[in-house]
């Protein structure tokens, strides 16, 4: 009997191959459109990287500590949407990738992260390098694996990537043992669908509650928007955008949903919450209705909630997560799906309905609104010759940028809140922050992993010489794979936020936020391979950064010697409300 | 407030860890935890006994829903059900003790499960309270050792909790 080669061909890719788990993961990897992976090699991956090495659809970027290999990965994920994905060896490699891992979980991104394991046999035994990956990070994943045989790789890869990108989005990490990587397993392609009993997020809200949701918002006063992260992850701005143009209601971001609605935008009130603007916090306390959208009632956002809930006000919720709605705050009308889905629905009902805004209220709560932002809240000595103050430094960057569709990204402290107040973000995903865990060191990987998905788009580091060493040696990393970042330092020789709280709560007992012994960033760049520049003098601000910018292809690290004693207002004390703030030093 | 909240969970390694994982990680108590297979081996059923306000009880049926591997939650608490936990007592029964003891189980419905001359096991079945109530029944004194099962707990009749 002859067999055709045609029908020989077909039986094999019914049949398919035997691979090793590590190949097969590489294939999954390659079915999923990864494009970038970040990582470390080690041990218990060394099967792998052996994968990697023979293949080249992915290019592998190798960090110099594996936390940064989540961060950058992890913005990678923020500035695209897509699922960022880090590989590290076992023990260490997994202990050093737990930070990253945490801010991903805390700000809800899409992250598959794979982690070496001992062999199976030796699971349990102290073996060397030995962690119990499992168990260390439960806490701060979505979901994790244990991959126990090479034959259920591509099934749980399938898994692992559907889970973090679907319902509200996290990190989930995969635990491969050596032998299961090297084991070989029929590899018949990667599965077209997952199914999952225990786990099948809802999309579409509730159409009851969708209407009620109709009938408190064209029936307020004094409405108000709160967005947050969710409307991003949701890829939802144009629907926020469409609503407000349908309403003309105040908008805020939360520090996370910064670029959902365009800052420069009239209706758009500023940042909320600790360090948000008065308007903003004025209106979140005094509005009688609040759509709360993808945002989860923070306690940076609403201060102290017994103030919060002083007064009254209907809240509807729009979470795509049951567990965030009436977590810190009893909220009127739940409703549960994606954002995206919901939004769009209640546009229709609006339409239908036929109802309109009450528009006289509302020109009197415009008018309230405009009162309070006449106080100008985010003014500060501009026009100061002798020092250079870190707000300025953000507005010079803006003002030269705005139009040049720039990504920024900030560590964790003074520079982040002066970043998230003063550069006006009018775009979705051009703010990279670490807003819920906090992670200073983030940074530069962030912007590392953004360089790589946007290599024509300019990406700015706003940091401080405290977070920045925390990620430094990533550096070396940028040179390699060619990522030219900005890296602005807005260097005032103190952990600023820290320094601030003592100012204020401590009765200035400066308590180790002073860093004595800083390195010459200068020098650093420049041995790292990099430009490095120092900036004394605030009429030397702008020609720095107008220099930085020519050298497209370089990584710059300008240090910028900013006022020391310099702090961030407006600021809501711990345990104070959101409208009992300190406008300025004046307030002290 | 007391609630007993029923789960059906994948029966995996470590899905067990996850749950309790979440109680301490967000301070919820846990005053009993059941888990066996169901008739259907892939699956497993919890019974979690714990306190607290509705507002918490709320959160903890929330942030189980939201642990990937948990198929069901029902807080039995909500609605008309039955608990059962099984308690072994070991107490020292000596002259006139062990007729009083006897007695004591009998009047509980117990029953005693392992004897020496020193001694009786008993065995009781019911809800926490009644076995709660024994204990406080017999002289603590004669109380060697006590093992309880923690609630597990079931709806009444057309409640039913399944796949």
């Amino acid at each position: 009997m002859e067999i055709s080669k045609a029908e020989m061909a077909s039986a094999a890719a019914v049949q398919g191959e035997e691979l090793r788990g590590a190949e097969i993961l590489v294939k999954t990897l390659q079915a999923e459109n990864v494009k970038y992976i970040w990582g470390y090699p080690g041990g218990a991956v060394l099967h792998i990287y052996d994968a990697f090495y023979k293949q080249d659809t992915i290019e592998h970027v190798l960090v110099r500590h594996e936390q940064a290999a989540v961060h950058a990965a992890d913005g990678y994920a923020r500035a695209t949407g897509d699922v960022g994905v880090a590989l590290v060896t076992s023990g260490p490699g997994l202990t050093n990738a737990v930070t990253g891992i945490a801010t991903a979980y805390m700000d809800s991104i899409p992250m598959v992260i794979i982690s070496g394991q001992v062999p199976t046999a030796a699971i349990g035994l102290d073996a060397f390098q030995e962690c119990d990956t499992v168990g260390i990070t439960r806490p701060i994943v979505k979901h994790n694996f244990l991959v126990k045989d090479a034959r259920d790789m591509a099934d749980v890869m399938k898994k692992a990537f559907h889970i973090a990108r679907s319902g509200r989005p996290g990190p989930v990490v995969v635990d491969v043992p050596k032998d299961v990587s090297f084991n070989k397993a029929l590899y018949t392609g990667y599965p077209e669908s997952v199914e999952m009993r225990s786990y099948n997020p809802v999309r579409k809200g509730h159409g009851g509650q969708i209407r009620k949701a109709l009938q408190l918002l064209m029936s307020a006063k004094r409405p108000y928007i709160y967005t947050g992260g969710g409307v991003l992850l949701s890829e939802a701005s144009g629907e926020l955008r469409a609503l407000v143009d349908m309403l003309n209601y105040p908008v805020t971001n939360t520090l996370m949903g910064l670029g959902a609605f365009p800052a420069t935008d009239r209706r758009f009130l500023g940042m909320l919450g600790m360090h948000g603007t008065l308007e903003a916090n004025n209106a979140m306390q005094n509005c009688d209705v609040l759509l709360a959208v993808g945002a989860r009632f923070d306690d940076r956002v609403i201060g102290n909630p017994k103030h919060f809930a002083s007064v009254e006000r209907k809240i509807i919720h729009i979470d795509i997560d049951p567990s965030s709605i009436s977590k810190r705050v009893k909220v009127d009308v739940p409703i549960v799906g994606d954002v995206k889905d919901v939004l769009t629905e209640l546009m229709g009902m609006i339409r239908e309905s036929g109802l309109k805004p009450d528009a006289a209220a509302l020109k009197g709560w415009w008018d309230t609104i405009e009162g309070w932002r006449s106080r100008d809240c985010m003014k500060y000595d501009r026009a100061n010759t002798t020092v250079i103050k870190p707000q300025m430094v953000v507005e010079t960057l803006w003002n030269m940028t705005k139009d040049a569709d720039a990504y920024i990204t900030s560590d964790v402290g003074q520079h982040q809140m002066f970043a998230a107040q003063y550069y006006k973000f009018d775009q979705p995903r051009r703010w990279i922050n670490s807003g819920g865990l906090g992670t200073m060191g983030v940074g530069i990987p962030y912007a590392m992993g953004i360089k790589l998905a946007k290599p024509e788009s300019e990406v700015y580091c706003i940091t401080g010489e405290g977070s920045v060493q925390m990620c430094i040696q990533e550096l070396s990393t940028c040179l390699q794979y060619n990522t030219p970042i900005k890296i602005l330092s807005l260097n005032n020789r103190y952990l600023g936020m820290v320094r601030q709280w003592q100012e204020i709560e401590y009765s200035g007992r400066y308590s180790h936020s002073y860093m004595d012994a800083l390195p010459d960033f200068v020098k650093l760049a420049e041995a790292y391979g990099h430009v490095g520049m120092r900036i004394e003098r605030p009429q030397d601000v702008e020609g720095a950064l107008i220099e930085a910018r020519k050298l497209k292809d370089r990584t710059v690290f300008i240090d910028f010697q900013t006022d020391p004693t310099e702090n961030v207002f407006p600021m809501v004390q711990a345990g104070k409300g959101i409208t009992e703030m300190l406008l300025g030093s004046e307030d002290l | 407030m007391k609630h007993i909240i029923a789960v059906l969970i994948e029966n995996e390694a470590g899905a067990l860890s996850r749950v309790v994982g979440l109680f301490s990680a967000r301070g919820y108590n846990i005053e009993s935890l059941t888990v066996a297979p169901t008739e259907d081996p892939s699956l497993s059923r919890m019974t979690i006994q714990t306190t607290g306000s509705d507002d918490v009880i709320e959160q903890i049926t929330k942030h189980l829903n939201r642990l990937i591997e948990v198929v069901k939650v029902v807080d039995l608490t909500e609605g008309a059900y039955t608990e059962r936990e099984l308690m072994l007592v070991k107490v020292r029964a000596v002259g006139k003790e062990r007729e009083e003891m006897k007695r004591m189980a009998d009047i509980f419905r117990g029953r005693v499960i392992d004897v020496t001359d020193k001694s009786y096991t008993i065995e009781l079945t019911g809800d926490s309270s009644k076995n709660d109530a024994f204990l406080e029944a017999i002289d603590r004194s004669a109380i060697l050792e006590t093992v309880r099962t923690g609630a597990c707990g079931i709806g009444r009749g057309e409640r039913v909790l399944r796949v």
